[in-house]
């Protein structure tokens, strides 16, 4: 059985989620060949080919991939199919995005975020917001599956893979790319971080989301995360979004400001290792699932928590 | 232009879904089901085109059992025009739906299909894209703005790291975000008329058929619970349990 794994990255740099990716496939399999489609590649791929267990990095390359466009993407990935008996696909945007695509083409179920490898048949995946887990048996001959990050161990990085060009298939004749307005951001990514520090609803403005959340995480080394209330309301990027239909993150600590912990947020951020609530209410639900809670109002909490974080230097 | 709106009848957000001690599924007798908030913005969004004067009918369709006869009925009395209901007890995997509602896209000819980007019972966040695929129409997952001009849409998709914006030619599949719209509530004269419009009952043969599982579900558990921990008394004791205890910074 070979397993091909499509990267995640940015046409620059090559993504965590890839190694992540890599790590479940080798559950299923000791053959493990790494896809990086996009624009202008070659130094992602050359990060790929260090990946510990990868045997061979395959590179296609043209405008459409370099966009992520989701028909393009299925384009290259299906015909490759043929050399494959599962394809692994980290369970981002741009994954999620394309990986059912594949499925249809190829006459498949796909399964999607997996977040166990229980035989080479056989996945586990959170539904109903992560508050039941389905095993599911696939029958498929070929498996096209996406891969939540958080559920796996970075595979290593001492490999040396070759690199090979293959055929970046038709693109996308019906789409066409108008515009990207990302987010620049010096902090760490929000998927991989390993301290999150999430405002919710309570900051009640964008400016006091400046002036609260982004602070303490700069003083902590933290991505910056958000409920949807604060989402909804502007007071963050849309890409700040943690939960059920935002990201999933579990980093070793997670502090939540503000946040009531809805079961949609929850299920985003409850595989945290170390979950802090910071609440005026002692009776909100986020409470239930932190191992540190701390009832107050983040107005004197926050300045108080800088301050003793910079006594403990 | 005609706009096609698949919608699912699943388990209502607020209610939190309990696994069946058997570990055969999640248990969804007697609790409130209701349209997946997915699905509602997508036809907020249909109605809404309608009223620009993009759309001139709206037809709400769904496969499940009987009773989502009145998820359908929900969506003609926000403003929906008809509906068809695809009737099945079977709980078809998304290759299964998506391969009827293609079925159900080529008899009705819509210009665009606007769905919603996931259903939070099954949380797979696939049909739109499979059913595009089969269809060959080109795909915009996870939209925040469409503006539909002549022979294209143009639309804002919500993608990790910001926003992309794609124009995709017509007819094509749109699949709704959160941040589309604010979904409205029926209104009662809009209710008693929504009960004049016609439901089409039909059954997957009409559509080809239920082509039978490629999944199967072994079974269904509750995930590892979290213990609530402790209550801190100040900023000062938070850090130096984060520090000792946790250490974790
Ligand atoms: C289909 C669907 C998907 C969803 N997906 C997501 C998702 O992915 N992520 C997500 O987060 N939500 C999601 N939601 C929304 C979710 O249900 C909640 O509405 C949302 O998480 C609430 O955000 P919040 O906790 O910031 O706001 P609220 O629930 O309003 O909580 C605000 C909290 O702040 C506290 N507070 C107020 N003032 C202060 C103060 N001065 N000091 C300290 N505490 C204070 C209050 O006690 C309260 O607990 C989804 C909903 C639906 C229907
Ligand atoms: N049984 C169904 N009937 C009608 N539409 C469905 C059904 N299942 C899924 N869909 C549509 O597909 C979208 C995505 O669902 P899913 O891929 O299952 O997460 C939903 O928001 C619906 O618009």
């Amino acid at each position: 059985m070979a397993v091909l794994v499509v990267a995640d990255h940015d046409n620059v740099s090559l993504k965590d989620n890839t190694n992540k990716t890599v790590t479940a496939a080798l559950a299923l399999s000791p053959d493990v060949d790494v896809l990086v489609a996009g624009q202008g590649v070659d130094a992602v791929a050359a990060q790929a080919a260090k990946i510990t267990g990868v045997r061979k990095v395959l590179t296609a390359q043209s405008d459409a991939l370099g966009k992520q466009i989701a028909e393009a993407l299925a384009a290259c990935v299906t015909p490759l199919m043929a050399n494959y008996d599962a394809v692994l696909i980290p369970a981002t945007s741009a994954g999620k995005n394309f990986a059912p695509r594949v499925a249809a083409l190829l006459d498949v179920a796909p399964i999607s975020e997996i977040i166990e490898v229980k035989g080479p048949t056989t996945f586990v995946r959170p539904i109903y917001a992560g508050n039941a887990l389905e095993t599911v048996e696939s029958s498929d001959a070929k498996k096209v599956i996406t891969v939540r990050g958080t559920a796996f161990k970075a595979a290593g990085e001492d490999g040396s893979a070759a690199i090979e060009a293959v055929d970046p298939g038709a693109g996308a004749p019906k789409t066409r790319f108008i515009s990207d307005e990302l987010v620049k951001s010096d902090r760490p990514e929000l998927a991989g971080a390993k301290i999150v520090v999430s405002g919710g609803r309570a900051m009640g403005s964008a400016e006091e989301f400046h002036r609260v959340i982004e602070p303490l995480a700069d003083r902590l080394g933290a991505a910056v995360g958000a409920s949807r209330a604060a989402v909804d309301a502007g007071y963050a990027p849309n890409d700040y979004q943690v939960g059920q239909t935002g990201k999933v993150v579990a980093p070793q600590l997670y502090i939540a400001v503000g946040i009531s912990g809805a079961i949609q947020h929850l299920a985003g951020m409850k595989d945290s290792k170390v979950i802090v609530a910071i609440n005026k209410d002692a009776d909100a639900p986020i409470f239930q699932v932190a191992d540190y809670g701390l009832v107050a109002d983040y107005k004197t909490a926050v300045p108080d928590l800088m301050a003793a974080l910079g006594d403990a230097g | 232009m005609k706009i096609l709106v698949p919608v699912k009848r699943v388990l209502d957000y607020n209610v939190k879904a309990r696994v069946k001690s058997d570990q055969t599924g999640v248990d969804l007798a007697n609790v409130k089901m209701a349209m997946n908030p997915f699905c509602e913005i997508a036809v907020e969004e249909a109605i809404r085109l309608k009223e620009k004067g993009v759309v001139t009918e709206i037809v709400v369709v769904s496969i499940g059992p009987i009773q989502a006869q009145e998820t359908i009925r929900t969506a003609l009395a926000m403003g929906g025009d008809r509906g068809v209901l695809v009737q099945t007890d079977a709980d078809p995997e998304p290759l299964e739906v998506a391969k009827l509602l293609k079925a159900v896209a080529l008899v009705e000819q819509p210009g665009l299909i606007l769905m919603g980007k996931q259903a939070i019972d099954g949380d797979n966040n696939a049909v739109g894209q499979m059913l595009s695929a089969l269809l060959d129409w080109p795909q915009a997952t996870f939209a925040s703005k469409i503006e539909v001009s002549g022979e294209t849409v143009r639309v804002t998709r919500e993608v990790d790291g910001g926003l992309q914006t794609l124009e995709l030619d017509l007819p094509a599949v749109v699949t709704a975000d959160l941040r589309l719209n604010e979904p409205r509530y029926a209104s009662l004269p809009n209710i008693m008329k929504a009960k004049k419009k016609t439901i089409e009952i039909k059954a997957p043969d009409d559509f080809g058929g239920l082509a039978g599982g490629h999944l199967k579900v072994m079974k269904v558990t509750e995930p590892a619970k979290r213990v609530a921990g402790v209550k801190v008394e100040n900023a000062a004791e938070l850090v130096a349990k984060l520090k000792t205890e946790a250490g974790v910074i």
